[in-house]
């Protein structure tokens, strides 16, 4: 047999290591390159993982993901110009989901906007995009005065705590009442002994959880990291890696970048729209998506697929229709440990999108059907307390 | 991991137990590790021919999809039914988690496969780098 992992990435650059590289090697997780990183793709298993941050608490390293900060008395326009969602709309403290765009309306990248201070934003963009992002940032904002751009990629490790028992294992940790973060709003307290750590209850699983930002440095990024699984030991806390991460998003029908968005696919078709404020007066890419409104909308539409038959949708296996016309591509596909089905995402064009639409997917040489459900796949059960 | 002796072994981590003209399939335990979670193997009928060095199905763990290639040529007596509802069970033990029964009259020498000790320090290699 031949093992081929997935292609999570089709950038080459020298492999680069977060300062927990050392921690995921001595675990024994398994390596893998993404986005030119060397980063665990699992620990212990890739299902034991998912369903830890499921049921109970998983941990991520996401130092991979970049931080560019803007800041000066100019950011605010920096921030509206460069980002589709409305960074007007923010009090300090808040996050929101946005995207840089091409003035073609496609994706430069999803980002997460924080406001830090009146002045002060920080954008957190994708591993395998920091440098192309970076300079877009540059370019957009270049000659606007009163908006500096740094980039402060490098000096943060990046933990995800995430599951239904995430904010319980990180309070063990940080006087900060956590309870108090609501989702997507974030503040700086200490954790672990560290003075103005920032937490951030966001995450990319589907669940409740907590993203913390510390020193880059190994000793600190190791003591918080064994600290954190230490204090999620009783509910079960597992290390969890980017293939858990993968299919954590998609049950949460969570966008990744290079599958569902790319330089090809816009706003519109991505069904992210809602993210898109029309009505600011501008922002890089708004023209395109005007016009793809005012002709008729998307073309094609991201939908969610299930298989029917016996088989998997990976990730470029071609959909069809029943009667064989080639539609589509799935951009995402995979078991799904949770839901305990064969799940996809694909692109297709807006007339075989309806819900229930049956459709094959090729599988190596053979249609397997599927038919076209609802996103997200999962949503996390209401609290009950 | 253990690779035991009385088997044979492909570079493409299939492992054969040849008893006379009959051979006993499965990968071995560094497939199964590489791989993750298996959830879903692809196997022939009983009464299908395999040949050597081709592939005769695939095997998919949660994240990756790998074709399974046949040590030597013969034909299908057996399928490991068990596995259409517990993949898994190759996570568990590789050794003894068996794929296909083949009858290798007319058909299959193992001559060519690695042994145990071959097939280790093969793996080491593929490994070490």
């Amino acid at each position: 047999m031949t093992l081929e992992a997935i292609p999570l990435s089709e950038l080459q650059t020298p492999l680069r290591k977060t300062a927990l590289n050392a921690t995921h090697r001595a675990a024994k997780a398994k390596m893998v390159d993404f986005g030119g990183w060397d980063m665990p793709v699992e620990y212990s298993g890739l299902i034991a993982e998912h369903m830890a941050v499921r049921s109970a608490v998983g941990l991520f390293d996401v130092s991979h993901m970049g931080d560019i900060q803007l800041r000066g008395p100019n950011t605010l326009a920096a921030v509206q110009q460069l980002c589709m969602n409305d960074a007007s709309k923010l009090e300090v403290g808040q996050a929101q989901y946005s995207a840089m765009l091409y003035p073609n309306g496609t994706f430069v990248d999803d980002v997460v906007v924080h406001k830090l201070s009146s002045n002060d934003y920080l954008i957190v963009i994708n591993a395998g995009t920091r440098e192309k992002d970076v300079k877009w940032v540059r370019q957009v904002i270049g000659r606007m005065s009163g908006a500096h751009v740094s980039d402060y990629s490098d000096y943060y490790t990046q933990l995800a705590i995430q599951g239904p028992r995430a904010l319980e294992t990180l309070q063990k940790l940080t006087p900060v009442d956590l309870s108090a973060i609501k989702n997507y709003w974030f503040t700086w307290g200490q954790v672990c002994g560290l003075h103005n750590v920032m937490i951030a209850r966001t995450g990319y699983t589907g669940e409740d959880g907590f993203e913390i930002y510390i020193p880059s440095d190994v000793a600190t990024s190791e003591r918080v990291w064994n600290e954190v699984l230490a204090a999620g030991a009783e509910f079960g806390i597992l290390p969890c890696g980017l293939g858990a991460r993968y299919t954590l998003r998609l049950e949460s029908g969570m966008a990744l970048y290079g599958h569902e968005i790319s330089d090809t696919i816009n706003v519109l078709e991505a069904g992210l729209g809602r993210y898109a404020k029309l009505d600011k007066p501008e922002f890089v890419g708004r023209e395109a998506l005007l016009e793809v409104q005012t002709t008729g909308g998307p073309k094609r539409k991201l939908v969610g697929l299930e298989m029917i038959e016996r088989g998997i949708g990976r990730d470029g296996y071609p959909v069809f229709t029943l009667d064989g016309e080639k539609i589509g591509e799935i951009t995402s596909g995979s078991p799904a440990p949770f839901l305990k089905k064969n799940i996809a995402m694909a692109y297709v064009p807006v007339e075989h999108s309806e819900l229930n639409t049956e459709l094959a997917v090729e599988i190596r040489g053979q249609k397997v059907k599927a038919r076209v459900i609802p996103l997200p796949f999962y949503k996390k059960p209401k609290k009950s307390t | 991991m253990a690779y035991p002796a009385n088997y044979r072994y492909t570079k493409e981590h299939e492992w054969i137990e040849v008893d006379g003209a009959s051979g006993t399939v499965g990968i071995t335990d560094y497939a199964q590790s590489s791989l993750g979670d298996i959830v879903f193997v692809d196997l022939p009928k009983v009464g299908d021919k395999v040949e050597a060095g081709k592939t005769f199905g695939s095997v998919e763990s949660v994240k990756a999809v790998s074709d399974l290639y046949a040590p030597v040529s013969g034909t299908v007596t057996a399928v490991n039914e068990e596995l259409a509802n517990a993949p898994e069970k190759i996570n568990t033990d590789a050794n003894s988690t068996w794929m296909l029964k083949l009858d290798l009259t007319g058909g299959g020498q193992a001559d060519g496969l690695l042994s145990a000790e071959e097939y280790e320090k093969f793996i080491s290699e593929e490994t070490g780098h």
